[in-house]
């Protein structure tokens, strides 16, 4: 027996391969919207595992340092250090800002480290070129994403960096690229003011009887230096000992240092379950009315075909044709427009991920997915065409 | 189903109505008709004199409200009872030929003629072979690998006649054949009509309009409020 769908795509191959063109277009967004949601789960694993980390110790009853703020003083690290089990432990920052660059900038997450080298908590792991970060100041490592270049004079708050060092893949969870700058540097960044809220500051310090007391020397000098220092950073990254589980050396610094600790899964639940979690569902929900965008377009395309072929399908049907037959028919033709759709789709979808300002992450998995939800969309899209062309009289081909 | 080639069609006091109580329409007040094997008949009448409604009973695409309907030995219709499978019936035994040609417009000529054959379960290598040799009959043969849009109306509706004999049936349906064609080709078409009744002894009911093939019947029906009367025609000789 011929497949007559087959013919009937072959016949009119030129608007099955448009109508499938238009549709593919519409797959690959839908791929694409998955692996938009993808990426951001990855860039918040790459976060994890680039930061070198086994716990992190934040700020008592926050979910920092990157879901919340969290804030805890410098030398907390030190305690922490000397607690069994700790091997390293380094405090970091954090800060999403505008880094400039000449006349432009670029949105980033500058990262305040210790200058110390690679295996250190909080370091860039890699570089792809340059150096670590060696000087106490004025020095800073840059994601390529950041479009900087070894050498280029960057602007952060009122202080000029040199990038000395290159990495990759070193992105916050909203995928925005890092640059590293010294620990000390970011610190002041955090709360550097400039020069005419300094003075207002002061003036208000000045101001306030008890803190400029008559007979109290030196009292004022004090609190104003104490206000222009920056003793915080969010986080203090630890790496564990071997031998020793995460929640082993977590559970005595929450208990005698009285802060949050987070081990590795904790940090990703926060990340995938809290800090991404709007976002996802949101995504999910583009997911869905494309989904059903998608099975509109395609049961409408396919009734509309048949509704162009009812005076054959009567034929067919005064013929003798069975019922299965006509119905087989028309499946394959919308399994067909799906299949031509799906593979149009992938292609695009693979084609334009790279141009996108976010990591837009294509897992086969999905793409398997895809295609099942792709066939299904088009069986049930059929449906609604089988039933018109069943409901088609044999007598209509006679006329009368 | 038992073999019905070379026995003809007989109906017996065939009525149709449409709808129930007041709004009842009596299409069909009871219908007599025979047409051997081999022969070609008219059946004529004005508009809504019942002529569709009575192809459609015999093509076995409506059902009849009472009366009786024989292909060959086999009962189509008795009394409210029908064969159990009409749409094999209307396959294997039944031919259409309709006023355009309706042809499957993405198979080519070859398979919309072997389509009904392939229906039926016969090898699709048999069932090219067997339209072939009918397109070689109806001098279409050369046009086996055209499209339907490649075709002229007098070679789409040759095909449609080679698509109508392919499964070999004792009876062929005929509504308005001619009536998108000039007088040579209807004249033309009605000739072929014959030869393959006589040659595949098929019974051929040609429904019809046409003034100028009227003459060419040998026994022509007449059907007016539902009922059929029938007289002999000139059965002019066509060349």
């Amino acid at each position: 027996m011929i497949s007559l769908a087959g013919r009937d795509i072959l016949h009119a191959w030129g608007k099955f391969v448009f109508t499938g063109l238009g549709l593919g277009l519409l797959i690959g967004v839908t791929l694409t919207m998955a692996g938009v949601y993808r990426g951001m789960v990855d860039d918040a694993k790459v976060l994890l595992d680039n930061s070198g980390a086994d716990l992190w110790v934040v700020q008592q009853g926050t979910l920092g340092p990157y879901a919340e703020s969290s804030s805890l003083y410098d030398d907390t690290y030190r305690g922490i250090r000397a607690m069994p089990g700790v091997a390293r432990a380094a405090n970091v920052t954090y800060l999403t800002m505008q880094v400039r660059r000449g006349d432009g900038d670029v949105r980033a997450m500058v990262v305040g480290i210790v200058p110390g080298g690679p295996g250190e908590p909080g370091q860039p792991g890699y570089l792809v070129a340059g150096r670590q970060i060696t000087r106490g100041h004025y020095e800073a490592v840059a994601d390529v994403a950041t479009g900087f270049g070894l050498g280029d004079t960057i602007r952060i708050r009122r202080n000029q960096y040199t990038v000395v060092g290159l990495t990759r893949r070193m992105v916050s969870s909203g995928g925005d690229p890092m640059v590293f700058i010294p620990l000390k540097d970011a610190q002041e960044a955090q709360f550097l003011k400039d020069n005419d809220a300094i003075v207002r500051s002061r003036a208000r310090t000045a101001g306030n009887p008890a803190l400029n007391r008559p007979g109290v020397p030196g009292l004022l000098d004090a609190v104003i230096a104490s206000q222009s220092a920056n003793p915080y950073v969010n986080a203090v990254l630890v790496q564990i000992e071997p031998g020793y589980t995460p929640e082993d050396v977590a559970e005595p610094i929450r208990r005698w240092k009285r802060l949050t600790v987070y081990t590795r899964v904790q940090m990703e639940a926060i990340l995938i379950g809290k800090l991404i979690a709007t976002s996802a569902k949101q995504i999910g929900m583009f997911l869905v009315i494309l989904a059903i965008v998608s099975a509109a377009i395609v049961a409408f395309i396919i009734y509309t075909l048949t509704l162009g072929k009812i005076r054959e399908i009567a034929v067919l049907k005064l013929i003798g044709t069975r019922n299965r037959t006509i119905a087989a028919m028309i499946l394959q033709q919308a399994v067909g427009l799906g299949l031509i759709g799906f593979v149009v789709g992938k292609i695009a979808a693979t084609f334009w991920a790279p141009f996108f300002p976010k990591y837009v992450l294509l897992e086969p998995g999905d793409a398997l997915r895809g295609f099942v939800a792709v066939v299904a969309i088009c069986v049930l899209a059929s449906v609604l065409a089988i039933r018109a062309a069943l409901k088609v009289d044999p007598a209509e081909a006679i006329g009368g | 189903m038992a073999e019905l080639q070379g026995q003809g069609i007989r109906i017996e006091g065939l009525k149709k109505r449409y709808g129930e109580g007041d709004t009842a329409v009596d299409a069909l007040k009871g219908v007599d008709m025979q047409v051997a094997p081999g022969e070609v008949v008219g059946l004529i009448g004005p508009s809504g004199s019942g002529k569709s409604t009575l192809l459609k009973c015999l093509g076995a695409v409506i059902e009849p409200t009472a009366g009786r309907m024989t292909l060959g030995s086999d009962v189509i219709y008795e009394e409210g009872w029908k064969i159990s499978d009409l749409r094999a019936l209307r396959r294997d035994k039944i031919g259409f030929v309709f006023q355009a040609p309706y042809l499957i417009p993405f198979l080519d000529v070859t398979d919309n003629v072997a389509l009904l054959p392939m229906l039926a379960g016969r090898p699709n290598g048999e069932a090219r072979q067997r339209a072939r040799e009918l397109l070689e009959a109806l001098d279409v043969a050369h046009r086996a690998r055209a499209m339907p849009s490649q075709l002229s109306g007098g070679e789409q509706q040759r095909v449609a006649i080679a698509r109508a004999l392919v499964n070999r049936p004792p009876v062929i349906l005929a509504d308005e054949p001619t009536a998108p064609l000039d007088s040579e080709r209807a004249l033309t078409v009605i000739r072929i009509l014959e030869q393959m009744a006589r040659q595949y002894e098929t019974a051929v009911i040609v429904v019809t309009h046409d003034e100028k093939i009227i003459p060419t019947f040998r026994r022509i029906y007449h059907i007016r409020d539902g009922r059929t009367h029938e007289e002999a025609g000139e059965g002019r000789v066509l060349q």
